[in-house]
């Protein structure tokens, strides 16, 4: 989940694998590789409790078959609830008192007037800041309020009986500073004399959702770093070398501009605290409470019915869920706190610029003698701004050299967003690559056959050559003659297997035939209630819209934090195995109605049949009625990965068609091709719909979308959607999505994730690639808007690459 | 966003007797409202014209065309007749913001809507437009700014449906309780920032922008307007062109060139004008109005892309409102 220079085995998977001498254990076969490519059969040893093994796609009936959306009527009709949407009966209003000064020690907050003004029921002054990097030595700081390290910093709130009470008292609150220098800009930042954001080291640490740093890194001024990883001596491999590629690339800082705002309501009872959250983890919320507010765990709750969006900004309470509970606390009522726009754009996360000088060293045959990557980026006040994870993991290389480092600004903290550090660094590894194959004067798939020996990334990159859209190319650079300019270009992607083994569920079987599952995990967007059903569907024979779903509520057994791609791939296997418990028992319910041993009834395909014939096969609804009981139920936690020790990692290889326009610097990008592998595609239509959100995603950001921070006054001047530019409608390509079914043979679903590796990770260097066969031109810099492209095009014609 | 009260009007009477203490009028609301939730604009007390019938629609007189103040963008945009005789109108109105904000936005407002410089838009930048002597844009971001005729203030002028109006010569209507109707021209509707750099036109406050007249064009004439932003979807212009032919076969017998994105108040370029006026439009000849359309430009420290991108809108803008060109996909927005 953070971004990782290199790739271990997390320890929970190792210690785990201990397990498989246990007496009750079994082996069984298991379809492995990709079907109409690779596929076989493998053996794997997994406990006796386990389902049967399921085969592939093609075979089942409602997992792995193209799934509408579970609760899609229910959003597309407004009925769904999300969190701005929960009243609650004497619900307050909060709003935050927010910095209007980049960097300041504050010096006194007057709240008499606000805490006065009509409907105003509680007022809070924030005296312990969550998010961002904090002081090594805390000693060199002694202030009685947090310092002020950016604008949009939440410094005080107010609760009152109507958003515009709230909105009014603000004013009223009085804000004393001792401004102090400030940076905003980070190649000043670096500099010898720049103003300092902290006076000391100083440490970020990852979210549920991945970002942050290593701590003890060394710091120079702004600098925190370099975090230095070696393997062999790449200098010697640059030695060996017949090419070397040595190109510095930049990119800015995107924030995550989620449609939902941060936010949450939050009821301080007694003997509970409940806070409705947008949230990608009710986990990760209520342990933060309970350890800011010293509570029992099992003295708060929290709820996420339905969630607009987070892209990794959304783990934890935050500031707004401490906040509005304190709020709540002190006056008695609920309180409800949502983000503005603006504040969503300042205050809860972005994803850090870089600035990367990358080397590859190779042979005449391609192979990787050497790979150096130096980064700068700046997470603003905080860490998590290495992107050295393409260049460490995408390929083989014989020695390899990273130093990342973070640079710190008087802006706010990153946070983990949606692939951490990867769309950065492949944006320069992958068009290095293609510099590269155009040196050695290698096909660009051919280059990567040579150096990726990831079998399905092998296939994948064969979709590709057998596609029509890779067909068309000219692999001759700027072939085309007039002002619009029609290019090809391609970029793998990366992500890994990371799992959250505190992932569990309950599934319930009614005497009426209902059937439901229950787990604390929140649906942020990407489907997962859909995925849950299809699997209850399968085990039950009911179709998954009869099935009742209930989730993102800690309520319910514990679910994982929807970050870093885990969620199916953690939480599938427990529904999966609950189900075939809750069957089990559901069988033993029947079987002295049916007159049968429960050893001799099975349930499939919505049928109880019995292996010795006793009876004519019932439907699964007749037999419930012929329970001894109203209700079983199992639970199940997530078990380790059958195979631990074989680490799988995901990805794809996307294609862009871009249509340059040289005379205005647009990029029109006209059709992307897709082929992307996540496990067994669990519904193969929300997996396509992910990859067309990230490759929407990275479009905009390859594109479009920058915060400008004014460097004299360190203001956001575009904290908006309207000067903040996102693509729109027009801006999104035809999409063509190729999945290819992996299978990996892991777990009772051996389903894996596909938020990261969608698409976000690969647009710009597939588009940035394109423009290069468009143009015969490198782009070295994002966004590439007109500005940037029309300057990059007007430069002196740099040598070319190819023929 | 301020409290505020709201008098809510059916008649031009009504609301003309309410536009007094710094009462603002509020007709589709899109920009004002914007101000507003921005902090930069605190009026104590709103009029809404919204309701007023007899400002809204399309007439044509024997004169031309009189639009009421407030027909939706969208209404102009899908007017026949619009489309078949003033071209430029229908282009400008029909790409304007997105199809929702065309939907309840009026012309009057297009018309009226302030500055999009983001210093101006900011309420913790207090800058020369609002009363105070400094400009922060010159030396910060510009990149969206203008590239001529800025003076002191280089925010470039907001409405597109300006930039036709100016090229087919609309006259605007104001009336007030105190003295009526009057007409002012739209080349002398908007006041250059070194004028009088607190205001944007010549309205006073208690003036109702009322109608638009237009004035029939000319045997011949073709127009057409592209606007030019970084994306299709919902943004602002970063050059844009307004044309207007007037031909004698295959010779253009005069030529309007106007442009919004490149300085505080829309402008002809009468260089351009000059290279077309006489002369067949061909593919040369619209380039080199293109070209002649920067004469005089000074770009600031992030703009200077957009004197390469002027002269593409022009000549792309010219063949298309000549027929030569198809419109062009990079403005399609």
């Amino acid at each position: 989940m953070a971004t990782h220079t290199s790739h271990s085995i997390p320890d929970a998977l190792l210690s785990a694998a201990a397990d498989t001498t246990d007496a009750s254990m079994r082996t069984a076969t298991m379809p492995i590789g990709i079907p109409g490519f690779t596929l076989r059969e493998e053996q794997r040893t997994m406990p006796a409790s386990e389902p049967p093994v399921w085969p592939i796609n093609k075979d089942l009936s409602y997992v792995g078959k193209p799934q509408e959306r579970w609760d899609g009527a229910a959003k597309a009709a407004g009925r769904a609830r999300y969190t701005a949407d929960v009243q609650l009966p004497g619900m307050l209003y909060a709003r935050f008192v927010n910095s209007t000064v980049p960097h300041a020690k504050v010096l006194s907050i007057d709240t008499s007037a606000a805490e006065s003004y009509p409907g105003v029921k509680s007022v809070h002054v924030i005296e312990k800041l969550l998010g961002g990097a904090v002081l090594r030595d805390p000693a060199l700081e002694q202030s009685r309020y947090p310092l002020v390290r950016y604008v949009g910093q939440p410094i005080a709130a107010v609760a009152a009986t109507t958003p515009q009470a709230a909105e009014d008292a603000l004013a009223k609150i009085k804000v004393t500073y001792e401004t102090l220098p400030f940076v905003v800009d980070m190649n000043l930042a670096r500099e010898q004399n720049a103003p300092l954001v902290f006076p000391g080291a100083a440490d970020q640490a990852g979210t549920a959702g991945g970002g942050g740093s290593a701590s003890g890194i060394p710091q120079t001024g702004n600098v925190h770093g370099p975090a230095v990883h070696k393997q062999g001596d790449a200098e010697q491999g640059f030695k060996e070398a017949d090419v070397i590629v040595d190109a510095h690339y930049t990119t800015q800082v995107q924030t995550h501009s989620a449609l939902e705002t941060h936010g949450v309501v939050a009821d301080w009872k007694p003997d509970l605290l409940t806070v409705y959250a947008s949230t990608q983890g009710t986990a990760s919320v209520r342990e933060e409470l309970a350890a800011y507010f010293q509570l029992p765990m099992s003295k708060v709750r929290v709820i996420t019915e339905f969630m607009g969006g987070g892209f990794g900004a959304k783990f934890g309470a935050g500031n707004p869920g401490v906040v509005a509970a304190t709020l709540s606390r002190k006056a008695g009522a609920p309180v409800r706190l949502m983000l503005d726009r603006q504040e969503e754009h300042l205050s809860v996360g972005n994803r850090p610029s870089s600035d990367q000088r990358l080397r590859i060293g190779a042979k005449k045959d391609g192979t990787i003698t050497a790979i150096q990557l130096i980064s700068f980026g700046t997470a603003g006040c905080g860490t998590g701004a290495g992107c050295a994870g393409p260049a460490s993991n995408l390929y083989k290389w014989a020695t390899l050299h990273v130093e990342e480092n973070d640079v710190f600004i008087n802006a706010g903290p990153a946070a983990a967003f949606r692939a951490p550090g990867h769309p950065q660094g492949a944006f320069a590894l992958e068009q290095s690559i293609d510099e590269l194959a155009a040196r050695l004067n290698m096909d660009s798939l051919d280059l990567r056959d040579r150096i990726d020996e990831n079998p399905v990334r092998r296939v994948q990159r064969q979709i590709i050559r057998d596609s029509a859209i890779w067909k068309s190319r000219n692999p001759r650079a700027n072939a085309d003659a007039g002002p619009i300019k029609r290019g090809i270009g391609l970029s793998q992607s990366i992500w890994y297997r990371h799992l959250t083994m505190d992932s569990a569920a309950e599934v319930r079987v009614h005497k009426d035939g209902s059937v439901e599952v229950l787990s604390a995990v929140q649906d942020i967007g990407s489907g997962i209630k859909t995925v849950l059903a299809q699997i209850l569907a399968e085990q039950f024979g009911v179709p998954p819209a009869q099935v009742e779903v209930k989730i993102g509520d800690t309520n319910y057994p514990v679910g994982p934090n929807s970050g870093g791609s885990v969620t199916t791939a953690s939480l599938t296997p427990a529904v999966r195995d609950a189900a075939w418990q809750a069957a089990q028992k559901f069988l033993a319910s029947v079987a002295p109605a049916l007159g049968a041993r429960a050893s001799d009834l099975t349930l499939t395909d919505g049928m109880v049949r019995s292996a010795s014939g006793k009876f004519q096969p019932i439907s699964f609804r007749s037999a419930a009625a012929k329970m001894d009981t109203n209700q079983v139920s199992a639970q199940s936690k997530r078990i380790p990965d059958y195979d631990p020790k074989k680490y799988d990692t995901y990805g794809g290889v996307d294609v862009a068609e871009v249509a340059v326009d040289t005379e205005t610097g647009r990029i029109h990008v006209k059709h992307v091709l897709a082929v992307h592998d996540c496990g067994r595609p669990m519904n193969p239509t929300g997996v396509i719909s992910q990859i067309n959100g990230g490759v929407i995603q990275g479009i905009s950001y390859t594109l479009f979308e920058h915060r400008l921070i004014d460097p004299n006054y360190g203001i956001m001047v575009n904290s908006n959607l309207d000067k903040y530019k996102i693509a729109g409608s027009y801006e999104v390509p035809k999409i063509e999505v190729q999945l290819t079914e992996s299978y990996i043979g892991q777990s009772s679903t051996d389903a894996s994730g596909i938020g990261e590796a969608a698409g976000i990770i690969s647009a710009g260097a597939a588009i940035a690639n394109a423009f290069y066969n468009a143009t015969g031109v490198r782009i070295r810099q994002l966004p590439m808007t007109p500005a940037v492209v029309l300057a990059a095009l007007n430069q002196p014609q740099p040598q070319m690459e190819a023929l | 966003m301020n409290s505020f009260s709201l008098a809510d009007c059916s008649t031009v009477e009504a609301a003309l007797s309410q536009l007094k203490n710094g009462a603002v009028v509020k007709a589709g609301g899109v920009d004002l409202l914007d101000r507003m939730k921005n902090g930069t604009d605190t009026p104590d007390r709103l009029v809404n014209i919204r309701n007023i019938r007899e400002l809204r629609g399309v007439q044509a007189t024997p004169d031309g065309l009189t639009l009421g103040a407030l027909t939706t963008l969208a209404e102009i945009a899908d007017h026949p007749t619009i489309r078949a005789q003033y071209t430029i109108l229908s282009d400008a109105c029909g790409r304007a913001a997105t199809p929702h904000i065309r939907n309840v936005a009026t012309i009057g407002g297009n018309v009226l809507q302030e500055l999009q410089c983001w210093y101006f838009r900011s309420a913790e930048f207090q800058c020369i437009r609002k009363g105070k002597d400094q400009c922060f844009a010159f030396s910060g971001l510009n990149q969206y700014h203008a590239i001529m005729d800025y003076g002191g203030c280089p925010s470039v002028a907001p409405s597109s449906g300006a930039v036709a109006l100016l090229a087919l010569n609309a006259t605007i209507e104001l009336t007030s309780a105190a003295k009526g109707k009057r007409t002012v021209a739209i080349k002398d509707f908007y006041v250059q920032p070194d004028a009088n750099p607190h205001r944007f036109n010549v309205k006073a406050d208690d003036e109702l922008l009322t109608a638009i007249h237009i004035p029939k064009t000319a045997p011949g004439t073709r127009s057409a307007y592209q606007k030019y932003g970084e994306k299709e979807s919902h943004d602002w212009a970063i050059a844009d062109a307004g044309i207007l032919l007037e031909m004698d076969g295959e010779v253009c017998r005069r030529a309007v060139v106007t442009m919004g994105a490149a300085s505080p108040v829309v402008r002809r370029s009468t260089e351009a004008e000059a290279v077309l006026t006489g002369k067949p439009i061909t593919r040369d000849t619209a380039r080199a109005a293109g070209q002649a359309s920067m004469t005089g430009a000074m770009p600031l420290s992030m703009n200077g892309y957009k004197v390469q991108l002027f002269p593409t809108a022009i000549y792309r803008t010219i063949l298309l409102a000549a027929g030569q060109m198809e419109r062009d996909p990079s403005a399609a927005g």
